[in-house]
């Protein structure tokens, strides 16, 4: 009976086994930091941290010095040139992020060495994420990185906190549901959970059953909308935001999404193409409604960082209309954009995270505006640097977003939506008002009781990180051509 | 000199960069001369400027992101030569009429930074650069609205920021889209005015953008119905802040139509010529019966300002060579003049600390010099001839009238309604009893305020006397302008319409 079975020949060259490279990488700095952490008695933290960027940087290498076949591990991988870029931006990303690490006072996470390793095996559950088409490989790694997430907030040992992990874990627990059972139904529609072979099937058959195609639709769209925190699945992003710390919120509010973008450019990309007509109604709604909503509750917002939530939906919202656009230029756009959004995104938690001390008692909130109220006059720089970066995500030129929401109007313009590009327009002209807020606050108003002292928390590694982002901000007009080409190169390359 | 035009828009940020370095007490003297040296330069500008050349000149260009068609583009011509001198003019002389203590040294740099943007504004020649300054200006006038303002000011500098920025993000689009027709009908990207004016575009889709760049230009003017926030933003403000508000920055909605609206739309402009001498209109008189009902003289000057702008509009919109030059002509005069006024307020609030009307009353008799300052300056206001405000009005009116005699007149008789608030305002301020006891130990202007008014005052009386100092070089480009405009219009009707109005004479 045996002998009926052919045996299996695995060619080891056939693995393609370097497209595992980078994430391998990572995990074992991981499994390093835990294995350093049983054999000796209280490292600092800082050693965790540059073993962190050491393991995140030989990552990059591998990921720029990658140059196999697109197809590995029995097709379970796929790394086009989007996984690349998508690859390099997390894991730069990632770096910076981890740097921040390295501040004055003692938190309570990073007495813990686990706290590094859930980073690197958050990091490498996105890496695998943007690097296949298998909807089975997709959900390891969003489970990977999510468990990881939901650990990392309830590490930092506040009330708050571990509300908002809760609530996290819960919200994304029905995340990953609706994204099982979204498979599901494209496994039993097509026979596959392979992205590229589930789009062939579908056009093959011309959308037969469509009924049940809308469906794994929308549940694909709440579970990716929860990851993109796309509205109406938002709900947890201001708490989550407020609630952890700014580097982490920081870290959150950039990663994860480059990963669910990627993973929802690959999924709307079989339904765009087709002109699905309703798909793309879904989308359009989506998208509009992520753009409005937010900036308009991000108005009512007394908390810099519940105001900075809602605004990265409101960004997601705007990177998503690339996704429904779907030219070249927009995936193009979507890239910069989001480039862009990390640099300031980066530069503020950063500026928050430096300014965090232990008197938020004496605020209604941790980050709420009154602790700003005339900050000018204590820490001069620290404000103007504060206002740069507002007036960048308010989208002033010459100041980084502007550039990424001017290419992204523009590819909408030029695929002929015009109404798209006036409702991104009305909701920008609206977000200038909750961006300028904060700089009302810092200049305009007098101190609220004693003078806030501001970087508290501050150290080298921190001002450098603040330091490189203002300066990118600045001069981002002569860095855009660059980008724009390395985005290109990387984006034809894998022909979205 | 090839350079000029980026050292013209470059050199007063350096030198404020540069001056972050210099001690809080004497930075006055730092801001003065780093403005006089910018006025300067402006001046040699003007020496080696070709005036009977229509075209631009001194074209500089660099590449920023070539993929997408976007260059450091400037270049000068006629129209915005003068422009250009009275904005680094102005800055200078509102310097030297300051009498700010709070934070000098912060002012004095926003102010530096906010002469870059301004000058900026006027030399670019490609819509992405051209935006990029436009929307630069408003952060430096925020702060300086919102940091030495007065009781509402956050109120004002933010409604100040939020309705030109509305405006401006509805023009950017109409921008974006022309590049994208640009490169659909020659296959290269460009943002490029001069290569724009090489297209002809369709009659609709003209006119949907002549409406989205009207939404950039037209809150800036500001023209009714969106000059609401206009009277805010000018109440609120320090004299520096109203000044170049009022000089400089209004203009740069007027100036954006003559430069963007009227040579790539033709036949849009023509087939909205009426609609936008109504909306004119309506401002003209709305707001000069708002001006009368004031109680404080800055709202005066405030309105009365709308009132010119619209005379400005009605102008440009003449589509001749008249109307457009005197609408030029008369942005550089009510730039001179209504500066001119806000500091005169500017001088009575800083003695006073009241600009209420009521407060006042018999000035004359204990500030003499003060008194005949206002009067020239009012003068010029409401256009009494052989003064700058005279021949601006004048010519502009003069345009519309080929358009339309009604209209022209309407708005002519109107323009007594100018005389009449500030007539009014004058009589209550200076004349009458002395009967308010705080008045009677007020000084007469000092040394400095009279250095700041005198070149005012001279040159109000010389260019009134002598425009064609001015109106030649302006003339010659309007010339171009205006027969681009025929040429590029796609419809028979339009070239009709702009042939009748630009005959000499009516022949």
């Amino acid at each position: 009976m045996n002998s009926n079975i052919p045996s299996v020949v695995i060619n080891f060259a056939e693995l393609n086994f370097a497209s595992l490279f980078p994430m391998i990488i990572v995990i074992l700095g991981a499994l390093s930091i835990l294995c350093i952490d049983l054999f000796t008695k209280k490292s600092d933290k800082s050693l965790y941290v540059i073993l962190s960027v050491l393991f995140l940087l030989m990552a990059l290498g591998a990921v720029i010095g990658f140059s196999g076949p697109v197809r590995g591990m029995f097709d379970l991988m796929l790394i086009d040139g989007i996984s690349v870029l998508a690859q390099i931006i997390i894991l730069i990303s990632s770096s910076f992020f981890v740097l921040l690490y390295l501040n004055k006072m003692h938190f309570h996470e990073t007495q813990y060495p686990e706290y590094f390793a859930l980073y690197l095996f958050a990091v490498a559950g996105f890496m695998f994420m943007v690097s296949t088409d298998s909807l089975i490989l997709i959900f390891v790694g969003l489970e990977t990185s999510s468990m990881a997430l939901y650990t990392m907030i309830a590490m930092h040992n506040r009330h708050n906190a571990i509300e908002s992990a809760i609530k996290y874990f819960t919200m994304g627990a029905l995340a990953t549901a609706f994204f099982a059972f979204a498979s599901m139904i494209f496994y039993a529609l097509t026979g596959s959970v392979e992205l590229s072979i589930i789009s062939d099937v579908l056009v093959e058959s011309g959308f037969e059953n469509y009924a049940f195609v809308i469906v794994g639709v929308i549940f694909m769209t709440g579970a990716l909308g929860f990851k993109l925190s796309l509205v109406p699945f938002h709900a947890w992003v201001a708490d989550v935001y407020q609630g952890s710390s700014a580097a982490l919120a920081g870290f959150i509010s950039i990663v994860p999404k480059v990963a669910g973008f990627v993973v929802a450019l690959r999924f709307f990309e079989i339904f765009v193409a087709a002109r699905d007509p309703y798909v793309e109604a879904i989308l359009y709604v989506i998208v509009v409604l992520t753009m409005t909503i937010p900036n308009i509750l991000a108005l009512l917002q007394k908390d810099l960082a519940r105001m900075l939530a809602y605004s990265s939906i409101s960004s997601a919202g705007f990177v998503m209309s690339a996704v429904l656009i779907g030219t070249t230029q927009a995936t193009q756009a979507m890239f910069l954009y989001w480039i862009l959004f990390l640099v300031v995104n980066l530069g503020v938690f950063t500026l928050l995270w430096a300014m965090r001390n232990k008197d938020y008692e004496n605020y209604e909130s941790d980050y709420s505006y009154n602790r700003y109220a005339g900050l000018v006059r204590s820490s001069k720089y620290t404000a103007i640097v504060m206002a740069l970066f507002m007036l960048s995500l308010a989208g002033i030129p010459p100041l980084a977003i502007f550039w990424g929401k001017m290419y992204l109007i523009g590819s909408a313009i030029n695929s002929g939506m015009i109404y798209l590009a006036v409702i991104m327009v009305l909701n920008s002209a609206i977000a200038v008002y909750y961006y300028l807020r904060p700089i009302v606050v810092m200049f305009l108003l007098e101190p609220k009781g004693e003078i806030p002292k501001a970087l508290s928390n501050s150290s080298k590694a921190l001002r450098f990180v603040l330091g490189t982002c203002a300066i990118f901000t600045l001069i981002s007009v002569f860095l855009i051509e660059p980008l724009l080409n390395i985005i290109l190169f990387y984006v034809q390359s894998s022909g979205f | 000199m090839d350079y000029i035009l980026s050292i013209l828009i470059f050199f007063p940020v350096l030198a404020a960069l540069i001056g972050i370095l210099v001690k809080k007490d004497s930075i006055f003297i730092y801001g003065l001369i780093v403005t006089f040296l910018e006025f300067l330069l402006s001046l040699i500008l003007y020496s080696l400027f070709d005036v009977h050349e229509a075209q631009m000149q001194f074209i500089e260009e660099y590449v920023l992101i070539p993929s997408y068609g976007i260059s450091y583009l400037v270049g000068i011509d006629g129209i915005s030569l003068f422009l250009v001198i009275m904005t680094t003019f102005m800055s200078f002389i509102s310097l030297l009429a300051l009498n700010e203590k709070k934070d000098l040294k912060q002012l004095i740099l926003t102010v530096l930074f906010l002469e870059m943007t301004m000058v900026g504004v006027f030399l670019a020649l490609d819509a992405i650069v051209f935006y990029l300054f436009w929307e630069l200006s408003l952060v430096p006038m925020l702060f300086i609205i919102g940091v030495w303002g007065g009781k509402l000011r956050i109120y004002a500098c933010i409604k100040f920021f939020l309705y030109t920025f509305l405006g401006s993000m509805i023009m950017l689009v109409a921008m974006l889209y022309l590049g994208y027709i640009y490169y659909a009908t020659t296959g290269i990207w460009s943002f490029s005015l001069l290569d724009w004016n090489l297209l002809l575009l369709p009659f609709d889709m003209q006119l949907w953008l002549f409406v989205a760049f009207f939404a950039g230009f037209a809150v800036k003017v500001p023209m009714f119905p969106f000059h609401t926030w206009l009277p805010y933003a000018h109440g609120q403000a320090p004299t520096i802040g109203s000044v170049l508000l009022a000089a400089v920055l209004l203009k740069m909605g007027t100036y954006g139509f003559i430069r963007f609206s009227l040579p790539l739309f033709p036949d849009a402009s023509v087939y909205f010529m009426i609609p936008m001498a109504i909306l004119a209109l309506i401002a003209i008189i709305y707001t000069a019966m708002l001006a009368y009902a004031q109680e404080d003289m800055k709202q005066v000057i405030a309105y009365s300002s709308v009132s010119h702008m619209g005379v400005i509009i009605l102008g440009t919109f003449a589509l001749n060579v008249e109307g457009i030059g005197g609408s030029i002509f008369l942005m550089i005069s009510h730039g001179l003049v209504s500066g001119a006024l806000f500091m005169l307020v500017g001088m009575l609030y800083d003695r006073r600390h009241t600009k209420m009307i009521s407060e006042f009353g018999g000035l004359a008799s204990v500030m003499p010099k003060f008194a005949l300052v206002f009067a020239l300056m009012l003068m010029a206001s409401v256009g009494l001839p052989l003064t700058i405000g005279f021949v601006g009005e004048f010519l502009s009116l003069l345009g519309f009238f080929k358009v339309s005699p009604l209209i022209a007149s309407f708005a002519g008789i109107t323009i007594i309604l100018g005389a009449v608030y500030m007539l009014v305002m004058y009589k209550s301020i200076f004349f009458g009893k002395l009967d308010n006891k705080k008045n009677e130990k007020l000084i007469d202007i000092n040394k400095k305020e009279v250095l700041a008014l005198l070149p005012l005052c001279i040159l109000v009386v010389l260019l009134g006397v002598f425009p064609k100092i001015i109106l030649t070089p302006v003339n010659t480009s309007v010339n171009e302008l205006v027969t681009v405009m025929e040429i590029k219009a796609v419809k028979e009707k339009t070239k009709n319409t702009l042939r009748l109005i630009n005959v000499v004479g009516g022949k």
